[in-house]
C-alpha cells in the first residue's frame, strides 16, 4: 500500500463527514425548535407557533434527507477505506455505532414519517409527541457517534490482546476522559448554529419588510439562544482545551502554534506557522497569555512541537488555522448575542436596521465553525487514528489506488451538485416564506382516512 | 470450541439475516417502485407512487445500516473484508441511494421543474438494486482472503454471474414494487400495477430457474452441498415451496387479491434467502471464513446483543404502528406533503 492511496482516503473520510456534519448540525439543533414550537403551540395554541412549526419542518425534511443520505456513506466507509481500523478498533467502536443505530436512527427514521406527514392523519398530541421523539432521536445519535469519537481521541476502558483492541469496562469506553466535553460542546454548537439561523431568516424577513409577526417570533427565540449559549460555548471550550492539554498535549501546542515547550507560551492571536522552520511568521501575539490560559500560571510551561519527534506532530498550519476560525467566530457570536439583548431591552430591536441587516448574513457562521472545530479536533489527532494505538497510515484498507480515486472523484460531483441543489432548495423554501406554499400539491390532506374501505370509521385520534 | 464462543457468532449470524431479510423486503419495494418509474411516465401516477412510501422509506433503509453496523459490531473482520473486496459496488450504491433519498424532498420543492429528480429517483432505484445484486453475487463466489486480509483486484466481482445476479434482484424488487402498489392504491393504476407484476413475476422465475442450475456448477463447493445425502432431503421442500408461492403469487395478480400477491412475493424472497443461508453455513464469507473466525469478542458481541434483543421487538413495535397510521389506499391529489 503506497503512501498516495492512504492521502487519498484521508481526502475522501475528510471530504465526505465535513460534508456530513454540515446537516446533523442543524437537524440536531431543529428537530429541537421544531418540537419547542409545537409544544408551545399545544400549551398555549396560539396559531402562529403551529405555523412556524410548518414552515421549518419542510426546511427540516430537506436537510434531514441530506443528513441521512450521506451518513449512510459514512458508515460503510469504516470497512471500505479503513478495513485495518476496524479489526483494530471495531470491538470498541462497533458496539457504539451499533447502539446509535438501535436507540437513534430506527428512532429518528421512524417517526419522522408522523411528524412530516402526520399533521392531518394523527392527533395533534401524537404528532407533538412524534416531533419530540425524532428530537430524541437525533440527540441519541450524537451521544453515540461522540461517545465513538471521543474514545479515538482519548481511549479507555480497553485493554490491547495481540494488537486488537478488546472492551474491558463500557462505562469508562462511553464516558472517556473527552467524552463529557466533547458531547456538550458539540451539542451547544448544534443549538447555537441554529439558533443562528432561525434569528438570520428572521432579521432577512425583516429587513424585507414581510411576515412581520413570524419574524419576531424567530427573531426573540433565536436571539435569546444566542444572547445565553454564545457565551457558555466559551466557557465549555476552554474546559475542553484544558482537557485536550492533559490528554493530547501535542493537539494543543498545534492550535496554540506554541513551539519551545521549555519557554512560556504566548497567545497567537494571528500567525503562519512555518512547520520546517519550526516557528511562526509575522505572529502578533500577547507574551504569556496562552499560559495563563492552559495552565493558569502566567509563568507555567506545557509542552511545545519541539517536544515531539517530527513523526509525532500533527499538521500544524491546518490546526493552527481552523481554531482560530473557530474561536473567532466564537467571539463574534458572543458579540452579537450581546448587542442583540441590549437593542431588545432598548426596545429597538426590530427598528435597528443595521443590526438586522447584519444578523441576516450570519447564517453559515455557525456552520464554518463547527466544521473547523471538527478540523482542529480531528487533525491535531494526527498521526493517530485512534490516539496512541493506531496510525492514520496503519488503518487503511488494501484498496487500489484507482479504486479510491474513482470513488474520491465521484463523491466529489455527486456531493457538491446535489447538495448544493438541496441548499438552493431550502433557500427557496426561506424565501417563500412561512405563509407561502412549498409546493403546488395541496398542503393539507382531507381529514379523512386514505381508504375508501374505511371511508364510515372514524379516523383514529383525528378527533380531539 | 463451545459454550458461549460457539454459539454468541451464531446468533449473531441469524440477528444479521434478519436485518438483511427487513432491508431487502422493506426497502425492496420502495426500490421496485423506482424501478417501475420508466414504465409509469405519468406525473399523476409518479406521485402516487412516491406518497405510497413517503412516511416509511427513511425507517426501511436504516434497516440496510443496521446490515452494516451490525456486521461491523459482531464480525469486524468480515466487515473489514468484504467491504474493502467490494469496494466499487458499495461506493456505486450509496452514491445511488443518494439520489434516491434526497429525491424524496427535492422532487416536491422543485415543482412544476422536478423531471430531474424523477430520474434520480428512477435511476438511482435501479443502479443500487443492481449493486445489491452484484454484491450478492461477488459475496457469493468468493472474496480473496490472504492472512485474514483482502488480498484480491479491484473488478473480481464483476463476472456474469454477478452481473446475472443483478439483472436477477432488478426484478425481484420490481414484483414487489407492483404488490405493494396493488395492495396501496386502486383503479387504473391498481390494474396496471397487476400487469406489470405479472412480467416481473416470469422474470423472477427465469431467474430463479437459472441461478439454482448455474450456481452449483459455477461455484462447486455448493454443488457438494447440494447433491450429498441427507443435504438434499432437507433442500427438496425449498423448490416445492417456492413453486406455490409462485403459483399463489400468479393467482393473486390475476384475481383481485389485495395482499396475497404482496405477501406471496414476501414468500418468494424468503425462500431464496433460506436458500442462501443453507448453501453457505456456517461461512460468512463463503468458502474462505467462518462466522466463528471472523467474530468479535464474546464481550463486544454481548454487551451489543442485550441492547439488540430489547430494541429490536421495541422497533418492530414502533415500525408496525406507523405502518398501521398510514395504511389504507393512497389516491391522487391526497399527497401527504
Ligand atoms: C453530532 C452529531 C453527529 C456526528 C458527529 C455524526 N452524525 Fe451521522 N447523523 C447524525 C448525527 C451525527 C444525525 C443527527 O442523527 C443524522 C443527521 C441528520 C439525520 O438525518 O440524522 C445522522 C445521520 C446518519 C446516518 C443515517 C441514519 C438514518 O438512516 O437515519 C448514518 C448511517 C450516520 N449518520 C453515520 C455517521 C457516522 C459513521 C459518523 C462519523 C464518522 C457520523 N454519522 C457523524
Ligand atoms: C462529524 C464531524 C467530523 C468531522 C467534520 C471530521 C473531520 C475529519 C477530518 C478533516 C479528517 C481528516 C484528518 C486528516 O487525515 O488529516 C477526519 C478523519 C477521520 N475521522 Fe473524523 N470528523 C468528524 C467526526 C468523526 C467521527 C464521529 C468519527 C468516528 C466515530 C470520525 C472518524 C474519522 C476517521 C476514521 C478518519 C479517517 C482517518 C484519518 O484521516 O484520521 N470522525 N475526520
Ligand atoms: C468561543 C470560544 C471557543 C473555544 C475556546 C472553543 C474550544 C474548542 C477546543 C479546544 C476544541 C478542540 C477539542 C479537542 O479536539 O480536543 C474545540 C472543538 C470544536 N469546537 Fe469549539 N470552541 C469555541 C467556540 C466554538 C463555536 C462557536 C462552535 C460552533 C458553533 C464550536 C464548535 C466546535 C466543534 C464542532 C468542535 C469539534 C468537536 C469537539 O471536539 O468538541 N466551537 N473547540
Amino acid at each position: 500500500m503506497d503512501v498516495d492511496a492512504v492521502l487519498l482516503a484521508r481526502i475522501q473520510f475528510a471530504f465526505t463527514v465535513t460534508f456530513h456534519i454540515i446537516f446533523p448540525s442543524f437537524t440536531i439543533g431543529l428537530a429541537a425548535f421544531i418540537a419547542t414550537l409545537l409544544v408551545r403551540w399545544r400549551m398555549t395554541g396560539e396559531e402562529r407557533f403551529q405555523r412556524l412549526a410548518r414552515f421549518w419542518t419542510k426546511i427540516f425534511a430537506i436537510s434531514f434527507a441530506m443528513g441521512v443520505v450521506s451518513g449512510i456513506v459514512l458508515s460503510y466507509q469504516f470497512g471500505t477505506n479503513w478495513s485495518r481500523f476496524s479489526e483494530v478498533a471495531g470491538n470498541v467502536v462497533g458496539p457504539l455505532i451499533g447502539y446509535e443505530t438501535l436507540t437513534a436512527f430506527f428512532l429518528e427514521a421512524t417517526f419522522l414519517g408522523i411528524m412530516l406527514f402526520g399533521w392531518d392523519r394523527v392527533s395533534p398530541n401524537l404528532h407533538v409527541t412524534s416531533a419530540v421523539l425524532v428530537a430524541v432521536g437525533t440527540s441519541m445519535s450524537a451521544f453515540w457517534i461522540l461517545a465513538a469519537n471521543s474514545w479515538m481521541q482519548t481511549p479507555a476502558g480497553h485493554e490491547m490482546i495481540n494488537g486488537i483492541a478488546h472492551p474491558v469496562d463500557w462505562v469508562q469506553i462511553i464516558f472517556n476522559p473527552s467524552f463529557p466535553y466533547r458531547f456538550a460542546h458539540m451539542f451547544t454548537a448544534a443549538y447555537l448554529t441554529t439558533s443562528l439561523v432561525v434569528l438570520s431568516v428572521g432579521a432577512r424577513y425583516l429587513v424585507a419588510n414581510k411576515f412581520h409577526e413570524d419574524a419576531k417570533t424567530m427573531i426573540r427565540m433565536g436571539l435569546g439562544m444566542v444572547a445565553v449559549l454564545a457565551p457558555l460555548q466559551l466557557l465549555i471550550g476552554d474546559a475542553h482545551g484544558l482537557n485536550t492539554a492533559e490528554h493530547q498535549p501535542a493537539k494543543i501546542a498545534a492550535m496554540e502554534g506554541h513551539w519551545d515547550g521549555s519557554k512560556p507560551a504566548s497567545l497567537v492571536l494571528f500567525g503562519w506557522p512555518d512547520a520546517a522552520a519550526e516557528t511562526n511568521h509575522y505572529e502578533i501575539s500577547i507574551p504569556n497569555l496562552a499560559s495563563y490560559i492552559i495552565t493558569h500560571d502566567f509563568n507555567g510551561t506545557f509542552k511545545g512541537l519541539k517536544d515531539f519527534k517530527p513523526e509525532d506532530r500533527p499538521p500544524v498550519w491546518a490546526v493552527f488555522v481552523s481554531f482560530r476560525v473557530m474561536v473567532g467566530i466564537g467571539l463574534l457570536m458572543i458579540v452579537t448575542g450581546f448587542v442583540g439583548a441590549y437593542l431588545w431591552w432598548r426596545r429597538t430591536l426590530f427598528d435597528t436596521g443595521w443590526y438586522l441587516k447584519a444578523v441576516s448574513y450570519m447564517w453559515p457562521l455557525g456552520f464554518i465553525a463547527i466544521v473547523a472545530g471538527w478540523w482542529v479536533t480531528e487533525i491535531g489527532r494526527q498521526p493517530y487514528l485512534v490516539y496512541g494505538i493506531l496510525r492514520t497510515k496503519d488503518a487503511v484498507s488494501p484498496v487500489a489506488f484507482g479504486a479510491v480515486l474513482t470513488s474520491l472523484t465521484l463523491f466529489v460531483l455527486v456531493y457538491s451538485s446535489v447538495f448544493s441543489m438541496g441548499v438552493m432548495y431550502i433557500n427557496r423554501l426561506i424565501e417563500k416564506g412561512p405563509e407561502g406554499k412549498a409546493a403546488e400539491t395541496p398542503d393539507v390532506l382531507p381529514s379523512r382516512p386514505l381508504s375508501a374501505a374505511q371511508d364510515s370509521e372514524p379516523q383514529p385520534g383525528a378527533a380531539e | 470450541m463451545e459454550g458461549i464462543a460457539y454459539w454468541l457468532p451464531l446468533v449473531w449470524a441469524a440477528i444479521l439475516a434478519t436485518a438483511v431479510t427487513l432491508y431487502v423486503i422493506l426497502d425492496g419495494f420502495g426500490l421496485g417502485l423506482g424501478i417501475l418509474f420508466p414504465f409509469a411516465p405519468e406525473e399523476e401516477r409518479r406521485d402516487v407512487m412516491m406518497n405510497t412510501i413517503a412516511p416509511f422509506w427513511d425507517g426501511n433503509q436504516t434497516w440496510l445500516v443496521l446490515g452494516g453496523g451490525g456486521l461491523l459490531v459482531a464480525f469486524p473482520k468480515a466487515y473489514g473484508i468484504i467491504m474493502s473486496g467490494l469496494y466499487l459496488p458499495i461506493i456505486i450504491m450509496l452514491l445511488a441511494l443518494v439520489f434516491r433519498g434526497v429525491a424524496f424532498e427535492y422532487r416536491w420543492v422543485s415543482k412544476p421543474k422536478h423531471y430531474l429528480w424523477d430520474l434520480a429517483f428512477s435511476y438511482g432505484a435501479i443502479v443500487a438494486t443492481f449493486m445489491q445484486g452484484i454484491l450478492l453475487g461477488g459475496l457469493l463466489q468468493g472474496i480473496t482472503v490472504v492472512d485474514g486480509q483482502f488480498a484480491g483486484g479491484t473488478f473480481d466481482w464483476l463476472t456474469p454471474f454477478s452481473i446475472f445476479c443483478g439483472i436477477g434482484l432488478l426484478g425481484g424488487y420490481a414484483l414487489l414494487g407492483t404488490t405493494w402498489l396493488i395492495l396501496k392504491t386502486d383503479g387504473p393504476l391498481e390494474t396496471w400495477a397487476r400487469e406489470k407484476g405479472k412480467q416481473a413475476l416470469v422474470i423472477v422465475l427465469a431467474v430463479f430457474a437459472v441461478v439454482s442450475l448455474w450456481t452449483p456448477f459455477a461455484l462447486p463447493q455448493i454443488f457438494d452441498r447440494w447433491f450429498s445425502w441427507p443435504n438434499m432431503l432437507y433442500l427438496a421442500p425449498v423448490p416445492v415451496l417456492t413453486a406455490l408461492a409462485a403459483l399463489s403469487c400468479w393467482r393473486g395478480l390475476s384475481s383481485d387479491a389485495q395482499s396475497q400477491p404482496f405477501i406471496s412475493t414476501i414468500a418468494l424472497f424468503l425462500l431464496g434467502l433460506i436458500g442462501l443461508v443453507i448453501s453457505n453455513v456456517p461461512y460468512l464469507v463463503p468458502h474462505s471464513l467462518t462466522v466463528w473466525e471472523v467474530a468479535a469478542p464474546p464481550s463486544s458481541q454481548m454487551f451489543m446483543l442485550v441492547g439488540t434483543l430489547i430494541m429490536l421487538p421495541v422497533i418492530l413495535g414502533y415500525t408496525a404502528f406507523v405502518y398501521w397510521t398510514f395504511r389504507g389506499k393512497v389516491r391522487a391529489g391526497e399527497g401527504y406533503h
